[in-house]
């Protein structure tokens, strides 16, 4: 009963974790065609581990800015902190876990995450995808360097769109919750807005005052209301075999979920 | 310098994947707003995959990309399988630019 629900999760993870292999193959190419010893994109998608942000680092690196590669990589890395809160109590209670877990958090890893009911189906998640897409975006990251010009531009092979549509996939089951997709909708409106004023990552996190939406005047029912533990009664259906990140399906569901009880 | 530039990255982008983990604990948050952090945390994904379809570095990113990620929305809306998904995304994308269009 177990096996149906992580042998889909595991094939979910495997379509964006090629994908990732690409993009962490054209993630070394490009670090060595800016002029970096091969050792170094290959560190940085060991320890630092975030896309977007050895991308942006590697390039301000090439043009000298070293303090502004930093400053850079972390306020898009900020939103990470948030995903931490919202995960922490999903990676398992042992030191161990929390260490290695923070530091394979990525956003794929948290959609999938969140895209299953709360509870050990949710922590069995989050650690094949975390495993998973770390190996993928190594793995690519070496194939990268080795590889060099040799690999086309993803772009010709329309990777840049896979990543987005497999974020938003994941979302769906959650935004059919009226309150969340209200939140979403208002996020990522804000984000897109400011992209052309703000540095990368402030209007991602800008994003979260779409939250404000909930406190708004005039709703019949007081913020954060509980839906009810609707993940842990959804059906297999859509991605990654569906599942809610409703209001209060994270916290509700688990109250109400004895550890170890089968989904 | 480089390897002080990658350390520095390093531990700052875990530091704040662990702060947010452990603060989890730490923190003894109302049960209501415990119930608003998978909420903030699809509105931080929303924003994500909207900003990464629509725009590059600050500026529009041309139809392509939009058009490939609807193309993988609207399968999924309609349930198709994840795979399914991102495949279509890809593929409508680069067939789009390969005819041409930015």
């Amino acid at each position: 009963m177990r096996s149906g629900p992580d042998r889909a999760v595991l094939r979910d993870v495997a379509a964006i974790g090629a994908a990732m292999v690409a993009v962490g193959a054209s993630f070394g190419a490009m670090a060595v065609a800016a002029g970096l010893p091969l050792w170094a994109p290959v560190v940085m998608s060991i320890l630092v581990y975030a896309g977007g942000a050895q991308f942006m680092a590697v390039g301000l690196v090439a043009a000298g800015s070293p303090v502004a590669a930093v400053l850079a990589g972390l306020l898009l890395n900020a939103r990470h902190l948030p995903f931490g809160l919202t995960l922490g109590g999903t990676m398992g209670g042992r030191l161990w876990q929390r260490l290695l877990g923070s530091h394979l958090m990525t956003d794929e890893t948290t959609a999938f995450t969140l895209a299953r009911p709360a509870g050990p189906a949710r922590r069995r998640a989050f650690w094949i995808a975390a495993t998973l897409l770390f190996l993928a975006w190594n793995l690519g990251t070496v194939i990268g360097v080795l590889a060099g010009g040799a690999l086309g531009d993803p772009a010709a092979f329309g990777l840049d769109a896979a990543f987005p549509a497999g974020l938003l996939a994941l979302l769906l089951s959650s935004l059919r919750d009226r309150d969340t997709r209200r939140v979403a909708l208002v996020g990522a409106a804000l984000a897109v807005l400011t992209t052309p004023f703000l540095p990368a990552g402030l209007p991602v996190l800008l994003a979260l005052g779409g939250l404000l939406v909930l406190f708004l005047p005039g709703r019949s029912t007081d913020p954060p209301t509980d839906a009810g533990p609707t993940a842990g009664g959804s059906t297999a259906a859509g991605p990654a075999g569906g599942g809610a990140v409703g209001v209060g399906s994270a916290a509700g569901a688990r109250a109400a979920r004895p550890e170890g009880a089968p989904c | 310098m480089l390897i002080a530039v990658i350390l520095a990255l390093a531990a700052g982008t875990f530091g704040l994947r662990l702060t947010g983990v452990l603060l989890r604990d730490r923190l003894d948050l109302p049960e209501w707003s415990r119930r608003l952090l998978p909420v903030g945390a699809a509105a931080l994904l929303a924003a994500l995959a909207a900003t990464a379809a629509l725009t590059e570095a600050a500026q529009f990113a041309g139809y392509a990309r939009p058009a490939g990620v609807l193309a993988g929305v609207l399968l999924a809306w309609r349930r198709a399988p994840f795979v399914l998904v991102v495949v279509a995304a890809a593929g409508v994308t680069a067939l789009l630019r390969l005819l041409g269009v930015p």
